[in-house]
């Protein structure tokens, strides 16, 4: 049985194209220490610093953690690197939970950054294979087939991207660190904006940002003793599948709904759009909300956009489960710190912290990171109550 | 001597990495057939099905696939997307169709371009073949194959896609 952890320290940056004026080791540091700060600790109340970003081809910087640990405080401490691609951000926090959740250590650090604009991300996964053909695509060109496939099956109308699009840019504007700023977006604007991947929209895929974002985790009688209230972990999750095998469910991968299954087991929800409060899930794509949805078991299969048009999600909607309440990936991208960024949102709404995208009263939420082709997942549901 | 410089504060540095591909066993006995122009799969020995490229072995079932199958180079349309987004040093044009494509005799889709077609018209479960190269420029690389173009075949109902026999389609 795994002892209480909890998370007492939340530190993010503000999310922008390019932060020229910090490197890579001061974008971290920046976070880390806003983490620091909102826990009330100091650097050496840090016993080890568990760090994750996206592949390395992101920036260039091969094994960067080496050349960080300076910048984090960590010399002479343990610091351990995780990569899961673009859930990276969400397994680093899974991972620097475990190192308390099992008593290795009392508190630790966790950090995940991405500085997009030091490279080319959309080259980085694209290298030439020769047993397939170099086509150039981006993630994009990944998910729009799958996207086709779900709009199939579901015979969702055309205009549910765009409403996900303006609806989390809406919460985004609530948010001073979000990205992308467009308080006055309109679904017209959405549906004209240019066809980059048909059928996904300009305004219907994410920023590329750079940013980072850090949490101090802590044991249970240390988070007591934390000034502001701590956001306790109920359930931890990860699950993987290969990308490629024959009759491989990619709209719905199993891994998600194994994960899902599992944290919701842990976190004691049986019906997550009742008994959770809000979430923040890894959308970076505008259809992977409504499909999301059924994943996770908020909607019956092939239902899930349904709960999008009727406004469900939707904080200025008045929705029973808003889904990213801080914007989301759609609005800030830095690959390797999105999964962490809906990590440490979720915990800041049941920390009642979340400033004016504050879910009101909100008790238990959903973390949920996904990377590669859709294989990678990792949650947490965090609470207000140790149970 | 001292003059005024202007502070530097970022410097481009450029970085070439070049890769040296080896293949394993089941990408090698593949890109063989290729460079001769023809496609084959690998046919798992748990679950029957047939992967294409084959990658040694079934990722379900986790079995080594050994049994080489010969594929047709006709193929039907499991889903796509049309690709306007321009990115530096993209040598193909926008719009440009990648389709997730699954070869008859195979149960599983690869990436490749599609065109001669009408980019609003394609669809899914549309029937398509491979146009090769030339042959003197045929080498161990899926690109031999330019790209798929469609066929004058009835298209294949959503619940057979993946299932095509390498006799192929009759409709």
């Amino acid at each position: 049985m795994a002892n209480l952890a909890a998370v007492v320290g939340i530190g993010q940056t503000k999310y922008t194209t390019k932060r020229g004026d910090v490197s890579i080791a001061g974008l971290v540091r920046e976070a880390a220490a806003n983490a620091l700060e909102d826990a009330g600790l100091g650097w050496d109340d840090i016993e080890a610093v568990i760090i994750g970003k996206a592949p390395d081809m992101f920036e260039g910087v091969i094994m960067p953690e080496i050349y960080l640990t300076d910048a984090l405080g960590c010399n002479g401490k343990p610091m351990l690197r995780v990569h899961t691609a673009g859930s990276v951000g969400g397994s680093t926090a899974l991972v620097a939970a475990s190192h308390v959740q099992s008593g290795t250590f009392k508190r630790v650090l966790t950090v995940a950054f991405e500085k997009q604009s030091e490279s080319n991300a959309m080259w980085a996964l694209s290298t030439p294979q020769p047993f397939s053909v170099h086509l150039n695509a981006g993630a994009g060109g990944y998910f729009a087939p799958i996207i086709r496939e779900y709009m199939r099956r579901s015979e969702a109308p055309y205009d549910v991207g765009i409403k996900v699009a303006v609806k989390d840019r809406l919460h985004g504007a609530r948010n001073p660190l979000a990205h992308l700023q467009k308080p006055d977006i309109t679904l017209q604007e959405v549906e004209e904006s240019f066809m980059l991947w048909d059928p996904l929209r300009f305004l219907e895929a994410c920023p590329s940002s750079d940013g980072a974002c850090a949490m101090v985790i802590a044991s249970e009688d240390l988070a007591e003793q934390s000034p502001k209230p701590p956001a306790w972990i109920r359930g931890v999750a990860m699950r993987s599948e290969p990308t490629m095998y024959a009759g491989r469910e990619e709209v719905s991968p199993q891994a998600g709904r194994d994960c899902a299954a599992d944290v919701y087991q842990q976190a004691g929800i049986t019906d997550p759009r009742r008994d959770l409060d809000c979430a923040e899930v890894y959308v970076p794509f505008s259809w992977y909300e409504p499909m999301w949805l059924e994943n996770l078991g908020f909607a019956a299969e092939g239902e899930g956009w349904k709960l999008t048009m009727e406004g469900a999600t939707s904080l200025d909607e008045g929705g029973d489960i808003p889904w990213n309440p801080s914007g989301g990936v759609l609005c800030s991208n830095p690959i390797g710190a999105s999964g962490m960024i809906r990590f440490a949102e979720a915990a800041r709404q049941v920390r009642g912290d979340a400033g004016a995208h504050q879910v009101e009263g909100a008790k238990l939420a959903l973390g949920h990171a996904y990377g590669g082709g859709a294989q990678f997942f990792s949650m947490w549901v965090v609470g207000s109550e140790k149970s | 001597m001292s003059e005024e410089r202007e502070m530097i504060t970022g410097i481009e540095a450029p970085i070439y990495l070049q890769y040296k591909f080896t293949a394993g066993s089941a990408p090698a006995r593949f890109l063989s057939q290729v460079k001769k122009g023809v496609l084959t799969g690998q046919r798992c020995p748990g679950c029957q099905n047939v992967y294409c490229p084959p990658r040694g072995s079934c990722a379900a079932c986790g079995l080594p696939t050994e049994e080489e199958v010969v594929l047709s180079d006709k193929a039907t349309v499991q889903s796509f997307t049309i690709v306007a987004i321009p990115i530096p040093n993209n040598p193909i044009q926008p719009p440009y169709i990648i389709a997730n494509l699954v070869p008859d005799g195979s149960n599983i889709s690869f990436i490749h371009l599609m065109s001669e077609c009408v980019n609003e018209e394609v669809h899914i479960g549309q029937r398509v073949q491979a146009l090769w190269k030339p042959e003197e420029e045929w080498d161990y690389a899926m690109d031999n194959i330019r790209y798929f173009k469609p066929i004058d075949e009835p298209d294949v109902p959503v619940d057979r896609i993946g299932t095509m026999p390498v006799t192929g389609w009759e409709g």
